[in-house]
């Protein structure tokens, strides 16, 4: 019951972000898009994530456009209004990518999937929360990637540190 | 649903205590009398400003968005509160025990953002659109050093969940599921010898526990202000330059719904300082040999008595620094917008680095 409730609202928002022609709006109305998709991670045991989703994507990532558009619109005393260009092929590429990706989700019979069978109802057993699978399998098995995005990420900040910087000899 | 009411009636008590001592307090340090008239001694001032501004006109500007600006004082508030779910009131008042309360609470507040800058667009003012982006700059900002103190907490107390948190820092620690071995040392060292599991009191608080979590309790306070827009890092209000900050259109209930906010959002910032560094509902007196003072004055967790001496410890570490943001109020003038920026980035940031790196270090010497 609460799965449909928070997919309606992710789907009806994310509609509206494409639909609207008010930048403003839509970025406020990626805000119900991210809480609703963090509502369905927690139905699905996935705590860590719900919460993470929220940090980065709400604190972080929405806070940054909402800035953007803010500084950048009403530019010349009027709002900006996104528009709509290509349609014909922008509704063609994305109906047949919806075919492409109902029709795998049909074929793949998710119902019937081995480990789903065997899974217990109560998926956390013990434990309180996943923060602590989590972080040991970031720790063993997948410690490469980890490092590599944080090294990622130290590169993007040193590179909007010198973006940023004044350059006084030029 | 029993939670969320009694949470809300608390917090809209507690918030116009302050809102009165805030008055009385300023009176007193500028050496005026404050409130007289309402009620004895003034009490009864702040149930008089809320009843003025119930009854006031709710005023839309014309020009505004009236969408966004309708919808703003319910996000921001909804934010705040959301926060509260996670805190712990007793050794077993919690209105949702989840185990990542401590993450929640970081990511909730973040929606806090979105919200101010929802009203600073809507209103349709300069003054208004200049008090949130400063606000929303400011609040960014100092998520980072605030985020980083109470990490160095999480790495000592190795749980994200706020009552396990609540259990290690007092002489009740083995009564809580998944503790019942663990052992308090004094200031965390163990080849020092000194067993505080069971004296409990402030010997087993967050900061004593590991002494170097008072350095990242200063820091959390300084960031906690600035979060909640507190003096002496109001820019975003700034009565001298922006007339009001984000909320400058706002009247009525409206007002009052940003107003109420705001002050939550200072309880809160305190709530979880105290949480994470002094002792949670643990109270600060120590078992001294047959004087068991912490057990006499803790009660026996499940019972009434745990309920009223935890809320009643929980609430007196937070008035007291409750009072400690009403007093910096009044004693230090506001920071230029280099000078926070500076302070947050080169100041508290790299001195919380190192905290959180000693942190871990310390936690190794704790088992």
């Amino acid at each position: 019951m609460l799965f449909y409730l928070f997919a309606i609202l992710a789907i009806l928002s994310a509609a509206y972000v494409v639909l609207t022609r008010n930048l403003l709006y839509a970025g406020f109305s990626l805000l119900i898009t991210l809480l609703s998709i963090a509502g369905i991670y927690v139905l699905l045991f996935a705590d860590f994530i719900a919460v993470t989703q929220l940090m980065v994507y709400v604190g972080g990532v929405l806070v940054l456009i909402l800035f953007g558009i803010m500084l950048s619109s009403r530019v010349h005393n009027k709002s900006v209004l996104s528009e709509s260009v290509n349609k014909v092929w922008g509704t063609l590429v994305a109906g047949l990518l919806l075919v492409g990706l109902s029709y795998a989700i049909l074929k793949a019979n998710i119902a019937s999937l081995p480990w789903l069978q065997n899974t217990e109802i109560e998926v956390l057993g013990n434990q309180k929360s996943t923060v602590q699978s989590i972080g040991i399998k970031l720790m063993t098995d997948f410690v490469l990637p980890f490092e590599l995005a944080s090294l990622l990420l130290l590169i993007a900040l040193m590179g909007a540190a010198y973006v940023a910087t004044e350059k006084q000899n030029a | 649903m029993l939670a969320f009411l009694l949470t809300l009636g608390a917090l809209l008590g507690v918030v116009i205590a302050l809102a009165y001592a805030e008055r009385k307090v300023a009176a007193f340090m500028q050496d005026r009398m404050g409130p007289t008239e309402a009620g004895p001694q003034g009490s009864l001032q702040a149930v008089a400003d809320v009843l003025k501004l119930l009854q006031k006109e709710d005023i839309v500007p014309a020009a505004a968005d009236k969408k966004l600006f309708k919808l703003a004082p319910i996000l921001i508030f909804a934010a705040v509160f959301a926060g509260f779910a996670v805190i712990p009131f007793s050794p077993d008042l919690i209105p949702a025990g989840i185990g990542i309360g401590v993450f929640y609470l970081l990511a909730i507040i973040s929606l806090d953002v979105v919200g101010l800058l929802m009203a600073g667009w809507g209103s349709n003012n300069k003054y208004a659109m200049l008090g949130a982006m400063r606000s929303v700059a400011q609040i960014v900002s100092y998520e980072i050093p605030a985020g980083l103190a109470i990490l160095s907490v999480v790495m000592v107390c190795q749980s994200l969940d706020f009552q396990e948190i609540s259990y290690q820092q007092g002489a009740l620690m083995n009564q809580f599921p998944g503790l019942e071995y663990e052992m308090n040392w004094l200031f965390g060292i163990e080849a020092l010898g000194i067993n505080t599991t069971t004296i409990g009191g402030i010997t087993t608080w967050n900061i004593f526990r590991a002494p170097i979590l008072l350095v990242a309790f200063v820091i959390y306070f300084i960031a906690s202000l600035a979060e909640s827009n507190r003096a002496p890092f109001d820019i975003p209000e700034a009565e001298s330059e922006l007339v009001a900050g984000f909320h400058v259109e706002y009247s009525g209930f409206r007002f009052a719904i940003l107003f109420l906010a705001e002050y939550s959002m200072m309880v809160l910032v305190s709530l979880v300082a105290v949480i994470l560094f002094l002792g949670s509902w643990n109270t600060p007196l120590p078992n001294i040999g047959p004087v068991a003072l912490a057990y006499w004055t803790s009660g026996t967790p499940g019972e009434l008595s745990s309920i009223g001496w935890g809320i009643f410890w929980l609430l007196s570490k937070t008035f007291i620094l409750l009072f400690l943001q009403l007093q910096l109020r009044w004693t230090y003038p506001r920071l230029r917008v280099d000078q926070l920026m500076h302070l947050c980035w080169k100041v508290l940031t790299p001195v919380a680095l190192a905290v959180v790196l000693i942190a871990g270090i310390w936690r190794l010497l704790m088992i």
